[in-house]
Parts: structure tokens; C-alpha cells; sequence
């Protein structure tokens, strides 16, 4: 396999998404738009007493009685947001898997941006010594001697 | 050369602040507890049956008049049996009343479990749906509530209660609102 395909095939592999859908409940709704907003509402819901999994991923009493009113909730018109909102109030951030920006999440949303800067200053500077130290004569002259013999053999 | 001893010790500084970071991470607190966000807020608004006396209807008014202990409990959650013999003392020997929800649960199982351990609740809601759990962010039980005299969620205990979480965490909260209420009452006769 070329090393190009290899690439694209793992770039695929990451941009699905990652869910496992475990829940199977028998909701109608009057039309499509409706199912699709449960559908990525139950997504993107975190269940509140499993610590990895979200809201359609799990089959815990809590996840089932949390897709129920979901579902109610969209039945009854809400908005995706107000949905958020219901159940953040609940069960706080913790059900939110992608929580707001505000005070204590600062360093949820901005640490990784600070450590990727930090990482990217840390590898400039040893990048620089490293060049610095490569245009020095690496070898001593009886190693370059040695070196001559071997590579010619 | 004591540039070279620098830079080996780099590696070593941020090995020790990530044991650091995530040895408190870990042992800091439990993860599966929640913060409660319904702290400070008053109890949600219900209509439910009790589980005795179905035909009568209880609201939030009935947990009003004194601080008092919500328990959320049901007949499938082992821990609730674990902590049941301690629910009974304090009902017997803390003067708070204890009332009961049960959670996600059957009439039928509900009250044959209270006859087999004894039951240490004033009254319990039934909250066969579920519905009354959400509204109180509950995500397993049990779980237990403290509540002021006017019904206002102070406080919250995830997990069941021992009787060293009771008198380290929950009397202390108690009392304070206890004292809170008393003081309150002989201010209003003082104004009178």
C-alpha cells in the first residue's frame, strides 16, 4: 500500500465519528427533522452516571429516562438549546460534551491552544541548537579517517 | 556542560509536576460524583401519590416546615440496603424527619421492601417514572437531600449514608440550619 493511501485511510478512520449506538427505543416523531434534532441531541449528551459514554451509547436506567425526556422535550417544541439547558441544570456541566466557554472552562477550551505554543516554542529552540551544533565539525579527524577507511572497503 | 545537566533535568521537572497534576486529579475527589447544580435552589415542583396511600397527592408544600432529609431510594439499588439500617436511626434518634422518593420503582415491590427492612420514612413520593429524579439532577441512587424549612435544597449526598457521613458531613448542615430557623423565629417575635 502507498504511503499516500495509508494516510488518506487513517484521516478517514479519524474523521468518523466515534459512537457506538446502543440505545433502541421505539420513539416516533411527526417528522424527520424531529428524529434527526434526538438523534444528535442523544449524541451529544453525556449520561450522567457513566463516566465515557453519552446519552444514545448507553443502556443505564438514568440514560433511558434522560432520552425520554429528550424526546418529550423536542416533541414539545424546545430548542436544541433549551434542551442543553434543561439538562444542564440537572446534572451541570458534566452532561455537556462540549461545555460553554466561561471562567472554569478556560482551561478546558484554551489549554491544549497554550501547551501546542509552548510545545511549538520548545521544539523551534531545539531546533536552532541543534542546527548550531551540526555546523560544528561533528567528527574528530581520526574519526573522519576511520570513517573513510570503512566507507570504502 | 552544566547546560547539557540542565536540559536532562527538564524532562524530569515535567515527569514529577504530571505525577503531580494527576495523582491529585485522581484522589482528589470521586469522579462519579457530580457537583450538584441544584444546591441553593428549591425543591422541583411535583405531584405525586404516596406509596401507602395512593389516593393521596403530595407537592413540595409537604416538605415545607422543617429542615429536613430526602431520600432517594429503590427497591433495585443494593447500596440502598446497605445504608437503610442507618436511615432508621437517624429516623429514630435525630429528630429530622426523613421523607422518602421512591425512584424508578413499582408500588407493589416498594412496599414489600419497606415491610421487610422496616420503613424510616414519614411518607414516601412515588416516583415510578423517573420524572422527579431528573428534576433533582439524581443519576443513581441512593441519594440524599438536605432541605431547609422552606424546602430549599442545601445540601446533597451522592452514594449511601454511613453513619460517619452522617455526623461529619450531614449534622453539621443540619444543625446550622436548625439554628438558622431558630434564630430566625425568635427575630420575628422580637419584631412583634
Amino acid at each position: 500500500m502507498t504511503r499516500i493511501s495509508l494516510l488518506f485511510l487513517t484521516v478517514v478512520m479519524f474523521l468518523q465519528p466515534m459512537t457506538v449506538v446502543a440505545a433502541i427505543d421505539a420513539y416516533s416523531f411527526p417528522d424527520e427533522a424531529m428524529r434527526k434534532r434526538y438523534n444528535s441531541l442523544i449524541d451529544e449528551l453525556r449520561c450522567p452516571q457513566c463516566l465515557n459514554t453519552n446519552l444514545a451509547g448507553s443502556d443505564s436506567m438514568i440514560s433511558k429516562d434522560l432520552r425520554r425526556e429528550v424526546h418529550r422535550l423536542v416533541l414539545e417544541g424546545k430548542s436544541d438549546e433549551e434542551v442543553r439547558d434543561f439538562m444542564q441544570q440537572r446534572y451541570g456541566d458534566f452532561i455537556l460534551y462540549n461545555p460553554q466557554v466561561k471562567g472554569s472552562t478556560y482551561v478546558l477550551w484554551f489549554g491544549p491552544v497554550v501547551l501546542f505554543l509552548v510545545a511549538v516554542a520548545v521544539l523551534f529552540r531545539l531546533v536552532n541548537r541543534r542546527s548550531d551544533a551540526t555546523s560544528n565539525k561533528a567528527l574528530s579527524d581520526d574519526d573522519q579517517d576511520r570513517l573513510n577507511r570503512l566507507l570504502s572497503k | 556542560m552544566s547546560s547539557l545537566n540542565k536540559s536532562l533535568l527538564i524532562p524530569l521537572i515535567v515527569f514529577i509536576l504530571l505525577v503531580i497534576t494527576l495523582g491529585v486529579g485522581f484522589s482528589l475527589k470521586d469522579p462519579h460524583i457530580l457537583p450538584s447544580e441544584l444546591i441553593d435552589r428549591p425543591f422541583p415542583e411535583f405531584e405525586a401519590a404516596e406509596l401507602h396511600d395512593t389516593d393521596r397527592t403530595l407537592t413540595r408544600e409537604d416538605l415545607k416546615g422543617e429542615v429536613s432529609l430526602v431520600n432517594v431510594w429503590a427497591t433495585w439499588c443494593p447500596n440502598c440496603v446497605l445504608e437503610h439500617p442507618e436511615l432508621l436511626r437517624i429516623s429514630k434518634e435525630e429528630g429530622v424527619p426523613l421523607y422518602g422518593v421512591n425512584y424508578n420503582d413499582e408500588v407493589n415491590k416498594a412496599q414489600a421492601w419497606l415491610r421487610r427492612y422496616e420503613n424510616p420514612f414519614v411518607f414516601n413520593i412515588v416516583d415510578d417514572n423517573g420524572k422527579l429524579g431528573i428534576d433533582l439532577g439524581v443519576y443513581g441512587a441512593p441519594e440524599t437531600f438536605i432541605l431547609d424549612s422552606e424546602g430549599v435544597i442545601q445540601y446533597k449526598h451522592v452514594g449511601p449514608v454511613s453513619r460517619n457521613v452522617f455526623d461529619t458531613e450531614m449534622k453539621p448542615v443540619i444543625e446550622q440550619l436548625k439554628a438558622n430557623k431558630l434564630a430566625a423565629q425568635t427575630a420575628g417575635v422580637d419584631l412583634k
